[in-house]
C-alpha cells in the first residue's frame, strides 16, 4: 500500500490549490467549485487515514459529507441565480452592498 | 480472471518471474479488446441494420436489402462510408472539447462491458459492487452529451444537450430507485450473485417474484429508454425540430462514435434488466460439460437481451414522441413515487417472506400469460377485422 | 493498485486541480472540476472505499456538476475578458496556498497523526460494512442528513422561484425602488 504520506500531501496540495481559488478568483460560480475541491481533498484525507487505521468511520463521514456538498451545491447555486436575477452580475468584487 | 492469470505466469508464456501487474494489465487489454472488438461493435453495427428492418417490416416497407444477403451488411457499408467522410470541426466551436466529447461517450459505453454476465464464467470482473459500478459509469454520458452540445456553439446542439442532460438526470433517479428492490432480495450487488439469486423458470424470475418488482421493472425499462434517447423519449435529437440534436455538427468517425454508443446502449440496457429481473443466464443444468453449460448459458443471456433490443425497436416503430413537460411529468409525479413505493412494498415482502413467496412466482407468471394471450388475441381480431393482408414472411 | 498509478493518478488530479482555478472559462473550469473528482473517485476505490468511490462518480459527476453547468449556462456566462484578480491578490493567494499546503504537510505528516497501522478487516469498505457502521453508529446522523436534504430543497425552490405576479423580478426590483 502506498505510504500514507504520499496520499496526506497530496490530500494537502489539493486542498489548498482550493484555498487558492477562493481567494484569486472573483467569479462566484468559480470559487464555489473551488469548495468542493477543498471538501473533496479533506475526503481523500479521510479514506486513506481510515483505511490505514482499517476503520469503517473515515468513509462514514466521507459520506456524510457528499450529502452535505449536495444540499451546499443546490442551495448556492439558488443563491447565485437569485444574486443574477437581482444584480445580473457573478463578480464577487461587484456584490458591495453589504460592504462597510 | 485472478487463476487465469495465475495460469499465465506459471505456464511461463511471459518468461520466467514476470512483473504480475504487468501480466494482469495485459491480460485484462486483451480481454476487454476482445470483448469490444468481437461482441460490442458488430452488436451495435448489426442492430442498425435489424432496426432498420423491422421498422420497414412494422410500417409496411421493404427496408435495406441490397448489400449482402437480405442487406446484411449494411452496417459495414454505413461504417465505411462514414469513416471515409471528412472530419469537420466548427470554426466558432471550441476545438479541444469538440473533439473530445465523443470519447467520453464512448467510454461510458465501453465501461459497463466489464461487469456483463454473459454466462456463468464468461465474465470480466465480477465485481461485488457490480450493478452500482453499471450505474455510475452509464452516468458518465451526460457529460459527454453536455460537452457536444456546449462545444458545437449551435443552438440546437445545445438545446439537445441541455434536453439530454435533463432527461438522464431525472431519470437516473426512479432507474436507480427501480435496482433496489431487487438489491433488498438478493443482499447483494453483484451481476452474478443477482443472477444466482434467481432460477432458470419464469416463475423464479425477479420479475415475477411480487407484484412490486413487476412494476420495478417495467419503470427501470421505461427509464433506461430515457436515459438512452431513445423513442418516444428522443427529444434531445427530435429531428424534425433539433436535427439531430446534440451530434448535429458532428460527421465522420466522431458522429459514428455517438451513433454506436446509442445503438450499442440498447445492449446494456436489455442486459441490466435480464440480468436484474430476467434471470440472467440461468438454464437448465442438462450437461456436466462445462463449455457446453457455458454456450448454453451465453445464447439464454442473448436471447433474452435480443429481445428486450426488440422490444425497443417495437416501442420506437409504434409510439409518437412525447412532449417535454409529459416527459418531466411522467418520471417525478409518477415513476419516483411509485418507485419509492415498489422499494417499501419489497422490503415488506421480503421481512414477511425472507425466501419469497413461491405461488406469488407462479400465480403472476400465470398473470402474465394470460395478459400475453389477451393482447394476441386483441391483435389477431383487429387484424381481421381491418381484412389486411398479412405477410408473415419477413424477407423480401 | 500498484504504486505507479497512484502517482499518476495523484499528478492527474492536482493538474487537473489547478486546471479549475486558473481557467478563464467557466465552462473549463466545471470540466476540469469533473476531472478532479473522477480521479479523487479512482484514489477512493484504490483505498478499499469501493462503495463510496463510486456513489462519488453518481453523485457528482451525474447530479451536482450538471446542476452547475445548468446554472452556467442558465446565466449564460462567458470568458472571463478581464483579469481574473488583482495581481497583488493574485501573489498574495498562491503565497497563502503554498505556505497552507506546507503547513498542512506538516501537521498532517504521519508521525504527528500516530497513526496505528492495522491490516483491514474482512469486508472492508464493502455496502454490508458501510451500512453496518451507518444503520448503528450514525443511525441519528442519518436521520438527521434527510432533514438537511429536505431543507435544501426547500430552501433552494424557495430561492429560485420567481415571485407570484411578476414574470420578470428586474421590473418588481424597479417598482420596488
Amino acid at each position: 500500500m502506498i505510504p500514507l504520506t504520499y496520499m496526506m500531501s497530496l490530500s494537502a496540495i489539493i486542498f489548498a490549490i482550493g484555498v487558492a481559488g477562493v481567494i484569486i478568483r472573483r467569479n462566484i460560480l468559480v470559487m464555489f467549485m473551488s469548495i468542493e475541491l477543498m471538501l473533496n481533498a479533506v475526503n481523500l484525507a479521510f479514506i486513506a487515514i481510515g483505511s490505514r487505521l482499517g476503520s469503517m468511520d473515515g468513509q462514514v463521514i466521507v459520506f456524510f459529507v457528499m450529502t452535505v456538498a449536495a444540499a451546499e451545491a443546490a442551495v448556492g447555486l439558488g443563491i447565485i441565480i437569485s444574486i443574477f436575477r437581482n444584480r445580473e452580475t457573478v463578480h464577487a468584487d461587484d456584490l458591495t452592498l453589504m460592504r462597510w | 480472471m485472478q487463476t487465469l492469470i495465475q495460469n499465465l505466469i506459471a505456464s511461463g508464456a511471459f518468461g520466467k518471474n514476470p512483473p504480475r501487474d504487468l501480466v494482469a494489465a495485459i491480460v485484462v487489454f486483451v480481454m476487454s479488446l476482445v470483448v469490444f472488438l468481437a461482441i460490442a461493435l458488430p452488436f451495435a453495427g448489426i442492430v442498425t441494420w435489424v432496426e432498420r428492418r423491422v421498422w420497414a417490416r412494422i410500417q409496411s416497407r421493404v427496408g435495406p436489402n441490397r448489400v449482402g444477403p437480405q442487406g446484411f451488411l449494411q452496417w459495414l457499408a454505413d461504417g465505411v462510408k462514414i469513416v471515409c467522410k471528412e472530419d469537420i470541426v466548427p470554426d466558432e466551436a471550441d476545438a479541444r472539447l469538440f473533439k473530445l466529447a465523443p470519447f467520453l461517450v464512448m467510454l461510458a459505453f465501453t465501461l459497463p462491458w466489464a461487469v456483463m454476465p454473459f454466462s456463468s464464467s464468461l465474465i470480466l470482473a465480477d465485481l461485488n459492487v457490480g450493478i452500482l459500478y453499471m450505474t455510475a459509469v452509464t452516468a458518465l454520458t451526460v457529460v459527454g452529451v453536455l460537452m457536444a452540445g456546449w462545444a458545437s456553439n449551435n443552438k440546437w446542439s445545445l438545446i439537445g444537450g441541455v434536453r439530454s442532460a435533463a432527461q438522464i438526470v431525472s431519470y437516473e433517479i426512479p432507474a436507480g430507485l427501480s435496482i433496489f428492490p431487487v438489491v433488498l432480495m438478493t443482499g447483494t450487488l453483484s451481476m452474478q450473485g443477482i443472477i444466482r439469486g434467481q432460477g432458470w423458470a419464469p416463475q423464479h424470475w425477479f420479475l415475477f417474484a411480487n407484484p412490486f418488482t413487476f412494476v420495478a421493472a417495467n419503470i427501470l425499462y421505461m427509464s433506461s429508454l430515457a436515459e438512452a434517447n431513445r423513442t418516444p423519449f428522443d427529444l434531445p435529437e427530435a429531428e424534425s425540430e433539433l436535427v439531430a440534436g446534440f451530434a448535429t455538427e458532428y460527421s465522420g468517425w466522431r458522429y459514428a462514435c455517438f451513433s454506436m454508443a446509442e445503438w450499442g446502449n440498447l445492449f446494456i440496457i436489455g442486459a441490466i434488466i435480464t440480468t436484474l429481473f430476467l434471470g440472467g443466464w440461468q438454464f437448465p443444468h442438462v450437461t456436466n460439460n462445462v463449455v457446453a453449460m457455458n454456450v448454453l448459458e451465453l445464447i439464454t443471456f442473448s436471447v433474452k437481451v435480443l429481445f428486450l433490443v426488440f422490444l425497443s425497436m417495437w416501442i420506437r416503430a409504434t409510439l409518437p414522441r412525447v412532449r417535454i413537460d409529459q416527459l418531466m411529468t411522467a418520471c417525478w409525479k409518477y415513476f419516483v413515487p411509485i418507485s419509492f413505493v415498489n422499494m417499501i412494498g419489497t422490503a415488506v415482502w421480503v421481512a414477511i417472506w425472507p425466501d419469497g413467496n413461491v405461488a406469488m412466482g407462479y400465480i403472476m407468471f400465470a398473470g402474465a400469460i394470460a395478459l400475453g394471450a389477451i393482447f394476441i388475441q386483441r391483435v389477431i381480431y383487429y387484424l381481421r377485422r381491418s381484412q389486411m393482408e398479412v405477410y408473415l414472411n419477413p424477407t423480401i | 493498485m500498484p504504486p505507479f498509478l497512484y502517482i499518476f493518478l495523484g499528478a492527474l488530479a492536482i493538474v487537473s486541480a489547478l486546471g479549475v482555478i486558473v481557467q478563464r472559462n467557466p465552462i473549463h473550469s466545471l470540466l476540469a472540476l469533473i476531472a478532479t473528482l473522477m480521479t479523487v473517485a479512482v484514489l477512493f476505490i484504490g483505498e478499499d472505499a469501493v462503495v463510496v468511490g463510486f456513489l462519488q462518480i453518481i453523485v457528482y459527476a451525474g447530479a451536482i456538476m450538471v446542476l452547475f453547468l445548468f446554472v452556467i449556462w442558465l446565466l449564460n456566462l462567458q470568458v472571463e475578458t478581464g483579469p481574473t484578480g488583482h495581481l497583488a491578490l493574485k501573489l498574495f493567494g498562491s503565497l497563502t496556498a503554498a505556505l497552507l499546503a506546507t503547513e498542512l504537510f506538516f501537521i498532517l505528516a504521519p508521525p504527528h497523526l500516530q497513526v496505528k497501522f492495522t491490516h483491514e478487516p474482512v469486508g472492508y469498505g464493502s455496502l454490508a460494512s458501510l451500512a453496518g457502521k451507518l444503520f448503528t453508529d450514525y443511525l441519528v446522523a442519518f436521520e438527521v442528513t434527510s432533514v438537511l436534504l429536505l431543507a435544501a430543497v426547500v430552501g433552494s425552490v424557495a430561492l429560485a422561484r420567481r415571485l407570484p405576479g411578476t414574470d420578470d423580478p428586474r421590473a418588481a426590483r424597479k417598482t420596488a425602488s
